[in-house]
């Protein structure tokens, strides 16, 4: 019963948040984008202390069922278990806590999250590995999907459906989403949930507080005949069934509840275990000499409360210091008809970087960021895609060539889990600044004289453009005025020179 | 390929019924229209006696498909196809230029006619020698036109639309360069058997052309204009004339007169709802486009009336309209000038789809652009305001079957002005300006300002 209602949820779950990434019309955000708000990081990254509060009271309560319902990466690396358990009938046995492994990534990702290595950040986050893998690898597969139907709608005379491009974005990123999925079946197939309780960052944070969950799977070691049927069934391989003590490790425990159906002996039960001390190898004694023993969780006292605490005072410390950081043809005949080649765009270089409006700036959005190509696999005008700079790998940026960041759309804002671009209507984005314009005289066709252009200046949504006459030549060619200009790309976009426009935006440092 | 193969076997049908018609038996026809001779109409030129069919192939809009490098290329299996139906039904008079469709049009017309005994049709071909006007390159383009066209004379060749510039424009282009000279001697020795031209313009550039020919400085044995119930008397007289004011002229003179663009590029076969309602109260059986024929076929120094036909079905259709000729009544006549006030009513571009200002340089689709706001004008699939009531419908509409009609990057957002475009357009269309306009309104609808 409990099995098949965290199954519903999390199905439930998994494919709103699936089809939340996958949509490219925009029709399904208003009512699933919530989906994407509840994730952990994200909702710490946006300072969320409602979600934030929402989801440890829910751990504090009843486990870790974040992990089996609401982290979309948890669901599916179930299902890939499944198919892995399909195998055997009895695929797992209990395994130790690989806890150098597991606080050693944690305080890593804390260090990198506090420093802004987002790239690592983004590496190991659930939900942004689950975007990721979407975005790049199941969204092309939804849009060729998409474009058959086009193709049939086009025929059929209606415009149910429309063409949407497929084009890769960034190799690097798509690499990494490959090497994701790869690392995450094998890891789930043949280990269920490995990856959550020795590598999650989210898991290991949630496992402070899942210790001391006041439901949880409980043994009742007078029934048990360890028969050892639940721990080879639990795919968190933390049923540890012994001679002696038959024990459950609740800070890997996701409250899947696969073992409670598999006790004949009615021995195993989900139920209210406030403040009761589980026997033998206790979860807050576990943690206990973890922390007396790593060297990375200096400063956390042997005791239980006071190790939660510090749990909770740790992720909220992360969250704080962001917050504080945060703040800071022939020649002779011509003919009719045919086409002239158009050359396909390519980006200019840009000193700074280009971040969609609704970003304060460029360090907080990408201080913010953690690269779940929700707002990527949105983008309607094929604007946004994965930065490849060292830097900010997989986060996302903006640039002109195949369109422009169009006056009348703020959709990406609208999705943003992270709070990294706020939510703005079209009015408020006219006062995001988050690039200027500038030209190339020497290759615009106007200041050359090779045409009487003036595209840009006729096109740009903000008038922040002009022609000027040059008193040597006569020709006109186009100024732009910074203080007007808001980087929107028009004029990039629409530049007929090729394949590096003669105007190019470079980013702008502060946005507002 | 099903349907092509029901025309094949249609064809067949009808062509042996065209067997019986000539051999003057009155047999019923397929159609539901019965009414009249069912036989091609045939106009007699008075200088030399030529019988042309009142229905002239134009070799300007076949169908063009990928050839192995993939580039466009005509289908000459559909060109022949259509060739063969059209001589079959009585069709005699092929009117092509080296200039159209890429260039691609001769060679293609002359494979398919060449097909056929030559003294079976009549060619008209142009000096279409609009980019190089030195002799040697107009001379070679007359050459390459027999060459292409397998014949050793045109029976109808053409000064490729005169008119905008006047006779200046003429004169440099046709006469400093020795062409006129060129030309009468070629038709002194036979191998132009009727030299004329076709023209584009205002009234007083026609006037001054057509008084070259009344002074006896060059003669010309007919002229091609374009005419249909709309140019009649809407052309808007200033940059270009009333088909009725050139009609009249060239009557007094009894020139003979070929007709060009009966449909305005297909735009009177795809009328607006209400129009064509009006029109199918009256002959619920005969196509919208047939009008627009029987509109020229009615007047009576049209020598040919031209229909640049893309495939199969609007062939049929006028063969169809010309086998069971009907000329329009007086009453008839003042129903299509009311149609016509109609039609003006509607905000269209004045586009026929000649492609003659392609390619533009900068890869802008202009015809492409004009085409699908007319037909979404047409069709009625054209947002008006915000305030409607199924707008968000008609924007998707609008905005889908744009993209699906013009490649994104040769959208009207994309032209720059730069006016290239302007010497080319027949229907001296302003381009820059229109496809700017298009461009407002979409970008109107994109930003719902509408």
């Amino acid at each position: 019963m409990l099995k098949k209602l965290r199954v519903v949820l999390a199905v439930i779950f998994w494919v709103g948040i699936t089809l939340l990434l996958l949509d490219f019309t925009g029709a399904l955000h208003g009512w699933l984008g919530w989906m994407a708000k509840v994730q952990f990081l994200p909702a710490v990254m946006a300072l969320n202390v409602g979600v934030i509060a929402l989801l440890v009271v829910l751990t504090l309560v009843f486990g870790r069922v974040y992990c089996s319902v609401i982290c979309p990466l948890g669901v599916f690396q179930d299902a890939v278990s499944h198919l892995g358990t399909l195998r055997s009938k009895r695929p797992y046995k209990y395994k130790k806590e690989i806890k150098w492994l597991r606080y050693g990534v944690w305080a890593l990702f804390v260090v990198a999250l506090v420093a802004g290595v987002q790239a690592f950040v983004a590496l190991l986050a659930p939900y942004s590995a689950y975007g990721r893998m979407v975005q790049n690898l199941l969204q092309p597969i939804y849009l060729w999907g998409n474009n058959l139907l086009a193709w049939f709608s086009e025929r059929a005379g209606s415009y149910t459906f429309y063409e949407k491009e497929v084009w890769l974005r960034s190799l690097p990123t798509f690499l990494i989403a490959l090497a994701t999925l790869v690392v995450i079946v094998v890891l789930s197939f043949k280990g269920g949930r490995t990856y959550c309780n020795s590598i999650c960052p989210v898991g290991t944070t949630l496992s402070f507080f899942s210790r001391f969950a006041m439901f949880r799977p409980v043994i009742d070691t007078e029934k048990c005949k360890k028969c050892k049927a639940c721990e080879t069934h639990c795919k968190a391989q933390c049923i540890n069934i012994g001679k002696e003590s038959q024990t459950i490790d609740y800070s890997r425990c996701v409250d899947c509840f696969n073992c409670i159906g598999q006790c004949k002996f009615d021995a195993l039960k989900y139920r209210f275990a406030w403040g009761r001390q589980p026997e033998g190898d206790t979860p807050s004694g576990t943690f206990a000499r973890t922390g007396s023993r790593s060297d990375v969780e200096e400063g956390v006292s042997p005791s239980g409360r006071r190790a939660m605490m510090a749990g909770t005072v740790v992720a909220l410390g992360a969250a704080a210091l962001k917050g504080v950081e945060v703040r800071a043809q022939e020649a002779d005949k011509k003919t009719d008809g045919g086409f002239a080649e158009v050359l396909p765009k390519q980006a200019p270089e840009r000193e700074t970087p280009l971040t969609p409006p609704g970003s304060k700036s460029v360090k907080d959005f990408y201080r913010r960021c953690t690269a779940c190509q929700l707002c990527v696999a949105e983008c309607p005008n094929n604007v946004l895609r994965p930065s490849t700079s060292l830097e900010h790998l997989m986060q996302p940026e903006m640039s002109f060539e195949k369109g422009y960041c169009r006056p009348e759309c703020t959709r990406c804002s609208e999705l943003c889990p992270t709070g990294a671009i706020c939510k703005i209507t079209k009015e408020e984005k006219t006062q995001y600044h988050v690039g200027t314009a500038r030209v190339n005289r020497e290759s615009c066709l106007s200041a050359s004289g090779r045409s009487n252009c003036g595209k840009c200046a006729s096109i740009c949504p903000s008038g922040a453009i002009q022609m000027v006459e040059d008193p040597e030549t006569g020709y006109k060619f186009p100024v732009v005025a910074e203080e007007i200009c808001i980087g929107c790309g028009a004029c990039e976009n629409l530049c007929p020179v090729r394949p590096i426009s003669a105007i190019t935006v470079n980013g702008r440092l502060q946005h507002i | 390929m099903k349907r092509r193969d029901f025309i094949k076997i249609t064809g067949a049908g009808a062509a042996a019924l065209a067997v019986g018609c000539t051999s003057g038996k009155k047999t019923p026809a397929a159609g539901t229209v019965d009414e009249g001779p069912e036989q091609m109409v045939y106009r007699e030129n008075p200088k030399n006696g030529d019988k042309v069919s009142l229905i002239g192939f134009g070799c300007m809009r076949w169908p063009m498909t990928r050839n192995a490098e993939g580039r466009p290329e005509i289908d000459q299996d559909a060109v022949n196809e259509m060739i063969d139906y059209a001589i079959e039904h009585g069709i005699n008079y092929f009117d092509t230029s080296p200039a159209y469709l890429m260039g691609q049009s001769e060679k293609a017309a002359g494979i398919a006619l060449s097909r056929h005994p030559r003294d079976k049709y009549y060619i008209a071909t142009k000096l279409s020698n609009f980019s190089n006007q030195s002799p040697e390159a107009s001379i070679r383009m007359y050459h390459d036109s027999m060459d292409q066209l397998k014949t050793d004379y045109f029976d109808y060749y053409l000064l490729h639309a005169i008119g905008s510039g006047g006779v200046e424009a003429f004169r440099h282009r046709y006469v400093e360069n020795g062409m006129m000279e060129f030309l009468n001697k070629e038709r002194e020795a036979g191998r132009i058997r009727n030299l004329g031209f076709s023209f584009h313009g205002k009234p007083g550039e026609f006037d001054s052309l057509i008084a070259l020919h009344d002074s006896g400085e060059y003669h010309f044995d007919f002229v091609q204009i374009e005419m249909n119930y709309v140019d009649w008397t809407h052309a808007d007289g200033v940059r270009n004339a009333n088909a009725k004011y050139l009609y009249e002229e060239l009557d007094k003179r009894g020139i003979p007169i070929v007709i060009m663009e009966p449909l305005l590029g297909g735009r009177l076969a795809n009328v607006p709802e209400g129009i064509a309602r009006q029109m199918k109260e009256r002959e619920p059986d005969r196509s919208i486009a047939s009008w627009a024929f029987r509109f020229c076929g009615t007047h009576p120094r049209v020598l040919c009336t031209l229909s640049g036909m893309t495939n199969m079905d609007p062939l049929v259709d006028n063969i169809k309209t010309f086998t069971h000729f009907k000329p329009l009544t007086e009453e008839e006549l003042e129903f299509m000038e009311e149609m016509a006030t109609q039609m003006m009513e509607y905000p269209m571009v004045n586009c026929t789809d000649c492609k003659y200002c392609m390619p533009c340089p900068w890869g802008i689709d202009i015809p492409g652009t004009f085409q699908h706001y007319n037909r979404s004008v047409t069709e009625g699939t054209y947002a008006q305001s915000g305030e409607q009531k199924n707008y968000r419908k008609l924007k998707k509409a609008y905005l889908v079957s744009y993209d699906r009609a013009v490649e994104t990057v040769r959208q009207a957002s994309h032209c720059i002005s730069c006016g290239e475009c302007l010497s080319h357009c027949p229907q001296s269309i302003p381009i820059p300006t229109e496809l700017a306009r298009i461009n407002r309104y979409i970008e109107s609808l994109k930003q719902d300002t509408l």
